[in-house]
């Protein structure tokens, strides 16, 4: 029988994988666009999980604007991307440190 | 409305419309109204004066406003008139008309026109604001406004180092004066809880013989409030120790040393004496004082003026030595004397110092006696005023006929100080008989270098300036006149004995130049003032210091009978004496510098030491500048380095930028750019909050 208990650990992996994927990540953009994209799921899971296992369906609304927000994010995101590549060039992620002090 | 509010707040507001209009109102509008406020005043002056020596007019006081009232403490503005007040009013009113007129013609060339008259008129309310008070504080204010004004105007020429220099050594060495003057107010008002006048010195007898403590000792109450303010009256009255400032002030211009010398400031510390007499009278100790100074002052001014070659600083060490005499007759208790002579040196010393402005004016701004010589028949109208002025100086006159304006109130003086038959009343005389004799020496002698002669004009670098100049006066540059004049002692010093040893004969003559006299507006001040220098004696000598004396004064100052009748009672000679010594000054100056010209130059070379002493003021320059001058700025560089630079700045400001600048060289390295390590500090913030919340 799975159990909420499996659920709850498929997000947190899939979490600390979209975490460790921005900041591990040295190659480009695209991966890190991607690896929020995982953090949003891992979270997604857990709503949709806990709805199902708590009878609410508050839970699987939300899984749902989680994903329009998602979506929103990633069109967002690409847009700045390839803006970002047509004036620099690159979208390597060691490149873009043009936000320092 | 009671004339005295006019005469005083005229002045005034004349200063402020001339002083605001500046330059948008422009010299000639700025110059009408403040002269023509000053001659208004002067006009409504005479009537009072007249009134009080008549013996119609009575003391009285006008109320202006109120003031403070705090606890115990009150005083309002009020202006008092009474015989010493009126007798003041005259004498500086008339002097600053006269001196505002004399303006027009001598800062002619002058950009700064209406600052200068509104300086002028700010002088005078203040002198006017110190005269009329009736009480302490409010004399203070006067004292203060004197000084500031005085500060300004010697500083006229702001551009000029020397000017600005002076300026501020006459700020300095007043405000060594002013503390006394301070602590004495202090000490009156904590002795007899209050600060006006009168209730004062009616007062003050009832004080007499009571002794105040201070760090464990007793003194005598009043001797040591009058010694207080005795200081006071040194600083402002230039008396020995404290006269460094006045000969400096020479450095503005010269109608602004005309109305110091005669009429304001120096006069304030006189002034303030006899207005305290009855106070004064109470401590015999602190009139010795008085009397020691002064004498001394009388002795030691009148020594340096026989040295000086610069025309303005003789008059300028005259003033302090006739100030001496004030001072001892005021401490042999002859207040009326004091005040007669001041009354009479203000007419002869305004004319000196205008004539001499009028010469300068026409030889170009040279001021070195040593380039004059052969005047007399250039500017005539100038020789016989400085002739009259010359004339009452040195006190020319024959016992009971008639005298010039000096010789009544020198020797007065010198009676009442031969009268007094006390120690101090005899070093006094001696002092004050050997002053005169150096008086007349001095004075002919700047008549007979300036006047007389043959002409010496061609050396001066002014002249042959004004010669090479296409353009002559028009073009000359007011500020810059008196640069190279006696800053440099020791320079000067080798100049002279050079000019007398072979310089005279290679640089003999007018080298071309021709002075001109002086415009109208500069000599009608001359005539008038000689009118005042040759009668003033002998119209007022009556009313001053006669047996009636007590009548004129009308208990505004104190009055000794007794003294009044032990002058009449003097012996022959020492009614004589005055005119005596005189005559031998007379003749020394005349032997000096007309008919054997190389005699002054050998019997200085003579002294040797001696001479350069007195010619160096007796070096008081000189030790003030080790003692004070040197040691101040050595106090202020310490602090400066040590407590301002090392300390404050340190940790205050520096100190404050220091840490900001280091802690941003460390937050900007946080700040790498690189989106993984804002993410990281974001991650880290988050796991730091989640914690938080959970174990909170």
């Amino acid at each position: 029988m799975i159990g909420i208990e499996h659920y709850v650990v498929v997000s947190s992996i899939l979490f600390v994988l979209g975490v460790l994927g921005i900041f591990l990540n040295r190659k480009n953009i695209i991966v890190i666009l991607m690896a929020i994209e995982l953090i949003l799921l891992a979270v997604n899971i857990n709503l949709v999980a806990f709805s199902a296992f708590l009878h609410d369906l508050t839970g699987q609304i939300f899984a749902m604007f989680v994903l329009t927000v998602a979506a929103g994010e990633a069109a967002v995101g690409l847009a700045i991307l390839v803006i970002y590549f047509r004036s620099r060039g690159t979208i390597a992620v060691d490149d873009v440190n043009r936000m320092k002090g | 409305m009671h004339p005295i509010l006019l005469i005083v707040f005229l002045p005034l507001l004349a200063a402020i419309v001339a002083g605001l209009g500046n330059k948008q109102l422009g010299a000639f509008p700025a110059k009408v109204v403040t002269t023509g406020a000053l001659f208004a005043a002067c006009a409504l002056s005479w009537p009072i004066f007249i009134g009080f020596l008549s013996g119609a007019s009575e003391a009285s006081v006008v109320p202006v406003l109120k003031w403070v009232q705090s606890g115990t403490m009150t005083f309002d503005w009020a202006l008092r008139v009474d015989t010493l007040t009126a007798v003041m009013l005259v004498v500086i009113t008339s002097v600053s008309a006269l001196v505002h007129l004399y303006s027009w013609g001598y800062m002619e060339e002058e950009p700064d026109q209406p600052r200068f008259f509104a300086y002028l008129s700010l002088f005078t309310f203040a002198m006017l604001m110190l005269v009329t008070a009736d009480n302490l504080v409010q004399m203070f204010f006067g004292w203060e406004g004197v000084g500031l004004a005085s500060y300004l105007l010697i500083g006229f020429w702001f551009r000029k180092p020397s000017a600005s220099a002076a300026a501020i050594k006459a700020f300095v060495v007043n405000r060594v004066g002013d503390l006394g003057f301070m602590l004495g107010i202090f000490g009156t008002y904590l002795v007899f809880n209050t600060v006006s006048i009168p209730e004062i010195l009616s007062a003050a007898p009832g004080m007499a013989g009571s002794t105040i403590g201070f760090l464990g000792h007793r003194f005598d109450t009043m001797t040591v409030l009058c010694l207080l303010l005795f200081v006071g009256a040194m600083g402002k009255s230039a008396q020995l120790g404290l006269h460094t400032w006045l000969p400096d002030a020479m450095e503005g211009p010269t109608p602004v040393s005309a109305l110091i010398h005669a009429a304001t400031m120096v006069t304030a510390g006189v002034f303030m004496v006899c207005r305290l007499s009855p106070m004064f009278m109470t401590a015999p100790t602190a009139m010795g004082f008085v009397a020691f100074i002064g004498a001394s002052t009388c002795f030691f001014a009148a020594t340096i003026g026989c040295t000086q070659w610069d025309i303005k600083r003789v008059i300028a060490y005259s003033t302090c030595s006739q100030l001496g005499y004030m001072f001892f007759a005021a401490g042999v208790g002859a207040f009326g004397a004091a005040m007669f002579h001041l009354f009479t040196h203000a007419f002869f010393k305004a004319l000196l110092f205008l004539g001499a402005g009028s010469v300068i004016h026409a030889m170009h701004h040279e001021q070195d006696m040593r380039y004059y010589g052969a005047l007399r028949k250039e500017i005539p109208v100038t020789f016989w005023a400085m002739t009259a002025g010359t004339l009452a100086i040195t006190g020319v006159g024959i016992v009971d006929v008639f005298g010039f304006a000096g010789f009544y109130s020198k020797d007065s003086i010198l009676e009442a100080a031969y009268a007094s038959n006390s120690q101090v009343g005899s070093y006094a005389f001696w002092l004050g008989i050997a002053a005169a004799l150096m008086t007349s020496f001095y004075s002919w002698r700047l008549a007979f270098l300036t006047f007389f002669g043959k002409p010496r004009w061609a050396a001066s670098e002014h002249i042959q300036h004004a010669l090479h100049d296409a353009h002559g006066h028009d073009a000359h540059d007011t500020h810059g006149h008196g640069s190279e004049e006696a800053n440099a002692p020791a320079q000067e010093d080798a100049g002279h004995d050079a000019h007398h040893a072979h310089g005279a004969a290679a640089h003999e003559g007018t080298g071309g130049y021709h002075p001109h006299e002086s415009p109208w507006v500069m000599l009608i001040p001359l005539i008038v003032l000689s009118i005042g220098a040759v009668l003033a004696g002998y119209v007022f000598s009556h009313a001053f210091v006669s047996e009636g004396d007590g009548e004129f004064w009308k208990g505004s100052l104190a009055f000794s009978e007794h003294l009044i009748h032990a002058m009449h009672g003097v012996p022959g000679w020492v009614k004589w004496a005055p005119f005596t010594v005189m005559a031998i000054g007379f003749v020394i100056a005349w032997y000096g510098y007309i008919r054997n010209t190389r005699f002054p130059a050998a019997f200085a070379e003579q002294l040797g030491p001696i001479y350069t002493f007195v010619y160096r003021k007796w070096m008081f320059d000189e030790l003030y500048h080790y003692v004070f001058v040197v040691p101040a700025f050595w106090l202020g560089r310490k602090f400066w380095q040590i407590g301002d630079v090392g300390i404050i700045d340190r940790f205050g400001p520096n100190g404050a930028a220091w840490v900001v600048a280091k802690g941003s060289t460390y937050a900007q390295k946080v700040q790498s750019g690189y989106l993984y390590s804002y993410a990281l500090v974001m991650l880290l913030g988050l796991v730091g909050a989640i914690s938080w919340v959970i174990a909170g």
